[in-house]
């Protein structure tokens, strides 16, 4: 047996749902995809080979061509770019004497950007992938350390209301939240629970979870499925990422207790592509370290309730993190997001009822089957109530992951809980690259999701990055018209179109009539784009006009 | 019995099944609802976005080729919002791909008070001009991704899968695997992607031998069969 057929043999009889792992195996084991892996592929899992093809071309980490045994990709978003990652890819560049995107004449290094790597509180940032071993990501990235090799990056987390960042990396206890759910409680009273407490979603949209829940539960069709949204992506957001990498069981046990509430037996965690620590090393031990202690997998605890959870890592596509874009990338398809209605609750992944919940929200499900809708009340106000995870990032003293009690506001958290304002402020950028902006006297607002919504605002997936007065705005917007661009699907023509219209504006020197085209093209892909993309993707960008229409 | 739902379209009442889509009833009621994608015999996909329609002054605009007509639903299919947005898309559109062979969006950008030259130096999407068999041509500069090519020669009709979508926003367009020729792909030649093409990006090549001025005689020979060119033939 050849090599590609060793890779292949374990994916017999499997269908197009196995695409995007088989694609990663070969990938690892030639650093590209042939044409002749693609056909071999095409037969193993009965896939046409222009679709295999397609979705090669639809994912960045993927490559359709031979690269060097090293890919280095640096990340050149908000954060990294106030960081100084366009110096450290230019002298990494000059050093190995090639231009971006080329590989050296040697065939060792591939070199280029990447967007956002959610590495951003240690800025600058990169991913390395190396033929044969797989992805690394490399912290506090220089030139050097690119070349010569890795050390571990640590958490930086702190806040007043340390819950879910409590216990970090501690062996596996007993699932304490879902044997009692298992033993004392039904179906309807863990949703009660989880309903009663007031958690929406931490994702980004806010949708209480204890209604998702709810519905799914009520559809009378089977098999049901519980999919994690690891897939975190928006420039500035990377709490996620801590909590994966040092509590991947809270995460498993929040899925078991959905599996458990709405009558699943089967999770999706789907991962981003860009980490790989927390993939390949956490997540994979922690779900054997559950199944060996009979905390995951048949008749978990003796119950009759059986619950096995499989990794999905994904390839570089910020869309995915929509969520029928992430059904589309297990079922092993472009990630394409799905018109709604319908929605997952009824025809989610592979058209089941399907829960799809972010990692912090299935996280904070935990406590709160433990220790009651009351106790998880006990921090926020009514229409934000819990902890709330927040991933800081650019000009401030400490910037981590803050776990906080809803309510103290933005001066407070930086002032007293994140070492500061690094310089004098100019600007806050609210909810990532999807958000918006606030200006210096606007950061005595409340950090609460009812508070910066009536401020024209968002807490979003809870990304803050501050920007002092040595940054150059557009700079700033130019880099979040880049992003888009990179990251639109393709799919509607007003995001396709507009996030290139707009970068193009955004990078070059401005002209008469830019900031008409701007809210033209801002207030197009706003109104008419199809998923929640396209609709936010000049979000920034209008506020910024708003704010300081002497730039435009 | 079938259940149905009452709306008003532009302050015109209708009473349609359920599950009918705004376009059918705006349609049913002689409402004008442009389309670009849209097509009968494909899947919609709600890609162009033209069809938007203002549904009860919401928080974003609903594609009339896919969103359900609902019970007292006001519609309406042309306000300021939803020209706006017809308008801008055009404009984009017209700042990327070649129209000069797409007269109903040369009539919709008439309609829209398009201006041609709104985003001046923008990137355009050009591709080589692919002639690699003796039936069609493709341009792909003058592709605007409505991807009915693609859907009829999968699962819309066909079931040939000769063609797929490559690259990602922007960049995206219309390919067959790792870009061999037609002849080298699964492609039977059915034909059909030539019907359903809404802009002349895919074309028989004796069209596009006549719109070029070849002659006749030109035109026979590019579409001979090209295996022939490695026989010899004694005369």
């Amino acid at each position: 047996m050849n090599e590609l057929d060793a890779i292949l043999a374990p994916y017999q009889g499997r269908q197009r749902d196995a695409l995007l792992p088989v694609l990663w195996d070969v990938q690892t084991a030639y650093g590209y995809i042939s044409a002749d892996a693609v056909h071999a592929i095409s037969h193993t899992l009965r896939v046409p080979e222009s679709d295999i093809y397609g979705v090669i071309g639809f994912y960045s980490l993927f490559h359709d061509e031979p690269v060097g045994e090293t890919v280095i990709r640096v990340c050149t978003d908000l954060s990294c770019g106030l960081a100084g990652a366009d110096d450290v890819l230019h002298e990494l560049l000059v050093e190995i004497g090639i231009g971006h995107g080329e590989t050296s004449s040697d065939g060792r290094y591939t070199i280029g950007h990447t967007t956002c790597l959610g590495l951003c509180e240690h800025a600058p940032a990169a991913l390395v992938s190396r033929r044969g071993v797989g992805e690394h990501s490399v912290a506090s990235a220089t030139s050097q350390r690119l070349l010569n090799g890795t050390e571990r990056y640590g958490a930086v987390v702190g806040g007043d209301a340390l819950n879910l960042l409590q216990d970090l990396d501690q062996p596996l206890q007993d699932y304490a939240a879902l044997r009692q759910a298992l033993f004392d409680l039904t179906q309807e009273q863990v949703i009660a629970e989880v309903e009663q407490s007031g958690l929406i979603g931490r994702g980004g949209a806010a949708f209480p979870t204890g209604m998702k829940w709810k519905f799914t539960h009520a559809v009378d069709k089977w098999p049901k499925y519980v999919v994690c949204n690891a897939d975190e992506s928006e420039p500035g957001t990377f709490k996620d990422r801590v909590l994966m990498e040092h509590r991947p069981h809270l995460i498993l046990e929040g899925m078991a207790l959905c599996g458990y509430a709405i009558g699943a037996s089967k999770g999706y965690l789907f991962v981003r592509g860009e980490y790989p620590l927390a993939t390949s090393e956490h997540l994979v031990e922690a779900i054997a370290e559950a199944e060996a202690a009979g905390l995951l997998g048949d008749n978990i605890m003796g119950s009759d309730f059986s619950f096995r959870v499989e990794i999905r890592r994904g390839a570089g596509a910020y869309i995915c993190g929509e969520e029928t874009a992430l059904f589309e990338a297990i079922e092993g398809k472009r990630g394409f997001p799905r018109i709604k209605p319908p929605y997952p609750t009824t025809h989610g992944l592979f058209q089941q009822p399907t829960v799809v919940n972010n990692v912090e929200t299935l996280s904070a499900v935990v406590g709160i089957v433990e220790h009651g809708a009351a106790w998880f009340k006990q921090w926020g106000t009514e229409k934000s109530a819990g902890t709330k995870l927040i991933s800081i990032s650019g000009h401030v003293g400490r910037p981590g992951v803050y776990e906080i009690n809803p309510g103290m506001t933005l001066r407070e958290l930086i002032e007293d809980h994140c070492g500061g304002f690094v310089g004098e402020l100019q600007a806050v950028l609210m909810g990532g690259a999807a958000g918006t902006f606030l200006t210096p006297d606007e950061i005595d607002v409340r950090l609460t999701f009812e508070d910066l919504r009536a401020a024209g605002s968002t807490l979003g997936s809870g990304a803050i990055m501050v920007f002092n007065t040595s940054v150059d705005m557009r700079d700033v917007l130019g880099r979040l018209g880049k992003f888009f661009q990179h990251e639109s699907c393709g799919k509607c023509f007003p995001c396709q179109l507009g996030t290139q219209r707009q970068m193009e504006i955004l990078v070059r020197e401005p002209l008469a009539g830019d900031r008409e085209r701007l809210v033209d093209i801002g207030l197009t892909m706003t109104e008419a784009s199809l998923c929640g993309l396209g609709q936010t993707a000049a979000s920034a960008v209008l506020s910024a006009i708003q704010r300081w229409p002497e730039l435009f | 019995m079938t259940k149905t739902v009452t709306l008003t379209i532009d302050g015109d009442s209708i009473t349609v099944p359920e599950g009918t889509t705004i376009l059918e009833a705006a349609r049913q009621l002689d409402k004008d609802v442009p389309v670009i994608c849209y097509h009968d015999a494909t899947t919609a996909n709600g890609l162009c976005r033209v069809c938007v329609v203002d549904v009860n002054n919401g928080r974003v605009l609903q594609p009339a080729c896919v969103a359900a007509c609902t019970d007292k639903a006001t519609v309406e299919t042309r306000n300021e919002r939803v020209e706006r947005s017809r308008r801008t898309i055009l404009e984009m559109l017209n700042s990327a791909v070649d129209l000069a062979e797409a007269p109903e969006i040369q009539d919709l950008m008439d309609d829209y008070s398009v201006d041609r030259e709104r985003f001046p130096d923008a990137k355009r999407r050009e591709h080589d001009l692919k002639d690699d068999n003796p039936f069609y041509v493709r341009d792909y500069s003058q592709c605007v991704l409505c991807w009915r090519c693609v859907q009829v020669c999968a699962e819309d009709a066909q079931y040939t899968f000769a063609l797929t979508l490559d690259g990602r926003g922007f960049e995206t367009h219309v390919s067959t695997a790792f870009d061999i020729a037609l002849t080298d792909s699964p492609c039977v030649f059915c034909g059909q992607c030539i019907g359903v093409c809404p802009t002349g990006a895919l074309k028989p090549k004796v069209e596009f031998g006549i719109q070029q001025g070849w002659s006749m005689e030109d035109i026979q020979r590019s579409t001979r069969r090209p295996r022939r060119k490695n026989i010899t033939i004694e005369d």
